[in-house]
């Protein structure tokens, strides 16, 4: 046992306890457990919406990136700021929407704005689809931080499984108080720590920020610009047009939105949180100043870049804090994942199929999913695979495909129908799922075209089948209904 | 009202409009390479430009109801 891991576990158990304490007083009906009981003001909205956004791929996707890739890396920072923006005006109108309604995920929005439980299945099916990448994906990178913060002492199996009870316990027994409680430790320990870093490795090891720069671009010419082809400037706008439209897509960020206690909250974070997204900048400023400290990380080993640079820089007891940190980036979104898509199982996809179902059945059908939901991560976790941020892409594509039905819907006079959206989200869909698995892109499919088109993201291409057939299938739809009528 | 949503734009036209001009190094401004700081110095003005979209929006007047 070394003072790394003794850390380590001391911030598990503070918010273990947390977690647990959270509960107190409250009685855990479905809408208390999974959106606070629409309570929160602008401090816990702002933690929980933070908490889902600077994850473990914050901590070492961020970094790897910027070690492996260089300028692309910089799409991070550009679509969260553009995101909030849009949040200003597009959040207080789902919560007064959700509020009005009663609604309590992500999937009743879609049912309640399209009057169709079959669209809220296929809704929901797609957010868990998308989910489990995502919950994979924090908890690779729980093992991988606290296996190396405690120098190899615990291997990551042994602290996958550690984190994932911790986090399923207080889940079930808390719900969304439980998140909203372990992430005040988390958000102050990461932007201590994450600040820090970004600052002090940079001059410990160059004697400045800009030295560190200059001595990367002589080193590795190009790398800190966008290339000519491939990451390029196309690749860069459209991407980061992709996932502006994404972000509040994420089924457990649109739940979080719910439990904001009034609309004003939003428009206060609106200011706030693109400033927050700078606790990025430092993030990779670690992974820059790991180039020429720790070289030669290969594909996935990139990740590790932020842990192995630290290692090499610092005392065992700094290195624990740092472990801790990673370990609570890993738990208060996963926290939050488990969350919701056992609510969409139970409450959009169950509820659905058995309409006789009491309100008390559905939320203890929740809580037993969540530990469900943990081992059937677990299974994919332990199979192996990508590097982390190839992973989030996939689930980023995928709820993307629910930003045209969701976004026509907010219009006063939609001319989408349910067969529209339910074909478009479809077709969006089986087009993301090709092209992962064929490794299809725009170039690929088009080689004849410029340059700077073959480079978009290709997320595009599902996105524009998606609207197009969301469209064909709504005016034909449409106009039978018309035809009936007459 | 429609002013205020014009605003808003401009970080938009700023990162997404402007990243073909500013794809180079130097000049470094405040230790970052020239395209990083861009996009820096757009981040904190979205920040200035939405609390102006704040102040200026009735929606935000009275108290918290």
């Amino acid at each position: 046992m070394n003072v790394a891991l003794l850390i380590i576990f001391a911030f598990l158990l503070l918010s273990l306890y947390l977690g647990i304490r959270a509960r107190k007083g409250k009685d855990m009906n479905l809408e208390q457990w999974t959106i606070g009981g629409r309570g929160f003001g602008t401090l816990f909205v702002f933690l929980l919406m933070a908490g889902e956004i600077y994850t473990t791929f914050t901590f070492l996707g961020g970094s790897g990136w910027a070690y492996d890739k260089g300028a692309p890396t910089f799409y991070i920072i550009s679509y969260g700021c553009l995101a909030y923006i849009i949040s200003y005006w597009l959040l207080p109108t789902v919560w007064k929407y959700a509020k009005e309604n009663h609604l309590m995920s992500q999937s009743d929005f879609f049912v309640s704005k399209y009057k169709s439980p079959v669209l809220g299945i296929l809704v929901s099916l797609v957010g868990v689809i998308a989910l489990i990448p995502y919950l994979v994906l924090q908890l690779k990178g729980l093992g991988i931080i606290v296996s190396e913060a405690s120098y190899g002492s615990i291997s990551p199996t042994l602290a996958i499984w550690i984190g994932v009870i911790a986090v399923t316990f207080y889940v079930m027994v808390s719900g969304i108080h439980g998140s909203a409680w372990t992430s005040v430790v988390k958000d102050i320990m990461i932007l201590v720590v994450v600040v820090f870093l970004g600052i002090y490795l940079p001059f410990h090891y160059y004697g400045g920020i800009q030295p560190m720069f200059e001595a990367i671009d002589k080193a590795k010419p190009g790398f800190l610009v966008l290339p000519e082809t491939g990451m390029s400037v196309s690749w860069f706008v459209s991407t980061v047009l992709l996932t502006t439209l994404g972000f509040y897509m994420w089924p457990h960020t649109f739940g979080s939105i719910y439990s904001a206690k009034n609309e004003k909250v939003f428009r206060k974070n609106a200011m706030i949180m693109p400033l927050y997204q700078l606790v990025l900048l430092f993030v990779f400023f670690v992974g820059f100043a790991a180039i020429l400290q720790v070289p030669n990380l290969e594909g996935s080993q990139a990740d590790l870049a932020l842990l192995r640079l630290s290692i090499q820089t610092f005392d065992p007891w700094f290195v624990g804090i740092i472990g801790a940190a990673g370990l609570l980036t890993a738990m208060v979104p996963g926290s939050m994942i488990l969350m919701t898509a056992s609510t969409l199982l139970a409450k959009n996809v169950y509820k659905a199929v058995s309409p006789s179902a009491t309100d008390a059945q559905i939320s203890a059908l929740a809580k037993y999913l969540v530990p469900v939901i943990a081992l059937v991560s677990l299974y994919f976790t332990f199979q192996g695979g990508n590097t982390i941020v190839t992973l989030l892409l996939m689930g980023y594509s995928l709820v993307t495909q629910l930003f045209p039905a969701f976004v026509f819907s907010l219009a006063k006079n939609n001319f989408v129908t349910r067969q529209g959206a339910f074909a478009g989200i479809i077709a969006g869909v089986a087009t993301v799922a090709y092209i992962t698995i064929s490794g299809t892109t725009i170039g690929t499919l088009f080689p004849s075209l410029p340059q700077a088109i073959q480079d978009l993201n290709v997320g595009i291409v599902a996105l524009i089948a998606n609207i197009v057939v969301m469209t064909v299938v709504s005016l034909v739809t449409t106009r039978t209904v018309n035809v009936n009528c007459e | 009202m429609k002013m205020i949503r014009l605003l808003a734009l401009l970080p938009f036209i700023g990162i997404l409009g402007g990243i073909t001009f500013v794809n180079q190094v130097t000049p470094y401004v405040l230790g970052m390479p020239f395209i990083l700081f861009w996009i820096v110095m757009w981040v904190v003005l979205t920040s200035g430009i939405m609390a102006i979209v704040f102040k200026l929006d009735p929606s935000n007047q009275g108290g918290d109801s």
